[in-house]
């Protein structure tokens, strides 16, 4: 077990490191983000009466985009010069490498929250009705959602033609519960109308039953041809 | 077991009976062979005729369809920790240093401390010291670089593919010798290659693939198109 | 077996043709939707068999697996464990208060109980290769009476209830999203370049299936916050509508198993063509040992 945290620290170190010297990824992400923002503000009207009801899926929309345009390029380092193969051929175990790449999307997808909220407060003048707090619960729980089974599927996806397009058609199906939960309990949290308990647990689940899921059969798709 | 104890007369790789299948094709016809420790082995044939994917299988890196590998009495996945993988593609991170590279590499076999990266960096006649990406080097050094990380963990078996392409000819030379005194330190070495003549009298066997098969087994590079197949 | 699949096609047709006649002539019309309701004779016994196909890859999807990594023995264990633990689950009142209004304690348990009898009974008459045809079959009709739900819902919808669809629907919506991860099952499928195509498309069958239950409960959520009409109904049917309703289900898994069968075969013989291209170039290279089989000879089957 400590060889596995290990391990998944100094693979995380590693991205990390890399992501920092070329900055490819993180600053066309953080543009498009911004890009994102800016287009859902114009197409919808932050004066209007009901933007409080509606901002909760207009943000998770835009974190949805931006989440599947960063795990796109999870494992385009390693396709470079299959450095897939250096890792299969070596005992490492496989679940040290996806940790590594959950963790570094995850963070990369905070960061990316991080530059788009402001920018939604701003615009859409929001103010939670109900407990704030509960918000940060609902926001990780989700984040990890999406970035957990992407990874995966992300994985999945490179021994297909049409890469970039497997990817969001294998995850949006499967993520819909995620989805229903972080947009209502963001929704009820806002509005201050329902409690967000609920969703809560649910997005707890999810991500057990995924983690678990992803951990378990990440060995399989890492060694498929 | 350290490669002294390995007697020479035990075969070490063991294939039997593989068959390798793409849908129509097969890639791998019924290969069977026994491969003895502490002996180079070229592998040499035209294109498609299996030699990659003989590699990848005795590597671990794909199943075959049918057949077994044996190597120390293990599958290749098991043996792993014994293995040396290499390939055309460089299997290393263009932005990092030869020496970062190596160091991560290293950690994922449990190798902690600079000692063996820059040991291993020194023996295919690169300077650890460099701090340029790799993507910033030659072919040949960044071949020689790959090689450095596939003898990292001190393999006893080593798998090279195409090692020598698009290599300018100090660089191939420096690492044939290389190879040359890992076989004679008791290593066992798979080379995949166009470029038989570079290993004429270093390597101790020439396989030679046709169509998905093993057709002839001989001590030289030379050899007539079309000679009546030598008993394997 | 050559001769059954003219005499059960005969039968099938004789039995859609039956249950056409009770559906649109014999059963009596809706007190309150009049003859319009009758196109739940199609939309229910669609579902309840896109349900069981799915169920089905499901569990060959599991099979595929536990082989293909060598844990049989585990997987046996836990179905085992998960068709006894659901059983008694559902007598536990606790779990009873969980469970959405209209669903009944004993037909939840009864689908869970059926997850370790369905395991072994595939188990027992599909091994090896076949497990994944089996998958492939049972995925592709399904999404084919899964289209049929979603076609017959909305259509059944607006005369009755005036809109095409409920978003808090939770039988509608939990169908769509059945439909959309199989779709991309489907589509995994035919996109992979991999060798391990089946490892991958069973894996993704494995979160499908650990998806559902997780829709359902979100949907029934945001219901009971968001109340909306509930297409089709609830409560009690007419027990002379309900026999109707059998009937039809039974036509449409007849037709069902016959499709399934045609497709099974199909993809058999498409695979054991590729290995006689596969294994005919192995004879023309003429190897010192004997002629090596393929895993998938040829089978009566």
């Amino acid at each position: 077990m400590n060889s596995l945290w290990s391990l998944t620290l100094a693979t995380l170190v590693k991205d990390i490191r890399l992501e920092w010297r070329s900055k490819d990824a993180l600053n066309a992400m953080l543009f498009f983000s911004l890009q994102v923002v800016v287009i859902f503000v114009f197409s919808f009207d932050p004066l209007a009466e009901e933007s409080r009801h509606i901002v909760g899926g207009l943000v998770w929309i835009a974190f949805l985009f931006a989440a599947v345009v960063a795990l796109n390029q999870t494992w385009a380092r390693e396709m470079r010069n299959q450095v897939l193969d250096a890792y299969r051929v070596s005992p490492a175990p496989a679940n040290a490498l996806f940790l590594a790449k959950a963790l570094g999307n995850f963070l990369f997808v905070v960061v990316l929250q991080a530059l788009m909220v402001p920018l939604f407060v701003v615009f859409y003048n929001l103010r939670a009705l109900g407990p704030a707090w509960q918000l940060i619960p609902v926001a990780v729980l989700g984040t990890w959602a999406l970035v957990v089974n992407g990874t995966f599927f992300a994985a999945m996806s490179l021994r297909t033609r049409s890469r970039e397009i497997m990817l969001p058609l294998l995850l949006f199906p499967i993520s819909i519960p995620a989805v229903i939960a972080m947009v209502a309990g963001t929704t009820a949290i806002l509005t201050g109308e329902s409690s967000a308990h609920f969703y809560i647990v649910l997005l707890l689940t999810y991500d057990v039953v995924f983690t678990t899921a992803c951990l378990g059969l990440f060995g399989t798709i890492l060694h498929a041809e | 077991m350290t490669d002294a104890e390995i007697p020479r007369t035990q075969p070490l790789v063991v294939v039997s009976g593989l068959i390798k299948q793409f849908g129509r094709f097969a890639a791998l016809r019924g290969v069977s062979a026994e491969f003895d420790a502490g002996r180079f082995h070229a592998i040499l044939g035209d294109n498609g005729a299996g030699k990659t994917t003989l590699l990848r299988a005795l590597a671990g890196l794909s199943q075959p369809t049918q057949g077994t590998i044996s190597i120390f009495g293990k599958s290749p996945l098991a043996a792993c920790r014994d293995i040396g993988y290499m390939a055309h593609p460089s299997l290393l991170y263009d932005e990092m240093s030869g020496m970062e590279n190596l160091r991560y590499f290293a950690r994922l076999y449990g190798i902690s401390g600079d000692a063996r990266c820059e040991e291993a960096i020194r023996s295919v006649a690169l300077d650890p010291e460099l701090t340029r990406g790799v993507g910033q080097y030659s072919q040949g050094m960044r071949q020689r670089m790959s090689l450095a990380r596939a003898i990292l963990h001190d393999p006893t078996v080593l798998l090279l593919d195409e090692p020598f392409s698009n290599v300018d000819v100090n660089s191939a030379r420096e690492m044939v010798h290389l190879l040359k005194d890992m076989r004679d330190a008791g290593k066992t070495i798979f080379v995949v290659t166009h470029q038989a003549m570079l290993l004429e009298g270093v390597a101790d066997e020439f396989i030679w693939m046709q169509a998905g098969e093993i057709v002839d087994r001989t001590a030289s590079a030379q050899r007539a198109p079309n000679e009546p197949k030598a008993a394997l | 077996m050559k001769r059954l699949f003219p005499i059960l096609s005969i039968l099938t047709v004789v039995l859609l043709a039956y249950a056409l006649y009770e559906a649109l002539v014999v059963a009596p019309a809706d007190a309150l939707q009049g003859d319009v309701y009758r196109i739940i004779y199609y939309h229910v016994p669609s579902a309840w068999t896109a349900f069981l196909l799915f169920f089905i890859n499901f569990v060959a999807s599991i099979q595929y697996l536990a082989q293909a990594k060598r844990s049989e023995n585990a997987a046996k264990w836990i179905v085992i464990v998960i068709g006894v633990l659901g059983v008694v689950a559902t007598f536990l009142p606790p779990v009873q208060h969980l469970l959405p209004t209209g669903m009944r304690p004993s037909a939840v348990g009864t689908t869970v109980l059926l997850i370790p009898v369905f395991y072994f009974l595939i188990g027992k008459l599909f091994t090896g290769e076949k497990l994944d045809v089996l998958a492939i079959t049972s995925a592709e009709v399904g999404v084919v009476f899964c289209t049929i739900v979603l076609v017959t819902g909305p259509l059944w919808a607006r005369p009755v209830w005036g809109i095409w669809w409920a978003p808090g629907d939770i039988r509608l919506t939990s169908t769509l999203v059945l439909w959309l991860i199989y779709v991309s099952y489907l589509v995994l499928r035919r996109f992979s370049n991999s060798a391990q195509t089946q490892m991958l498309a069973a894996a993704l069958a494995v979160f499908g299936a650990l998806d559902v239950p997780l829709v359902y409960f979100s949907i029934w959520f945001f219901r009971t916050q968001h109340p909306q009409p509930v297409i089709g109904g609830g409560g009690s049917m007419d027990p002379r509508m309900l026999h109707v309703l059998l009937i039809s289900w039974i036509a449409f898994l007849c037709f069902a198993f016959l499709v399934c069968w045609s497709r099974f075969r199909l993809e058999l013989l498409q695979r054991e063509v590729e290995q006689a291209h596969a294994m005919e170039s192995m004879v023309g290279a003429g190897t010192t040992s004997s002629k090596p089989s393929l895993p998938l000879s040829r089978s009566s089957r």
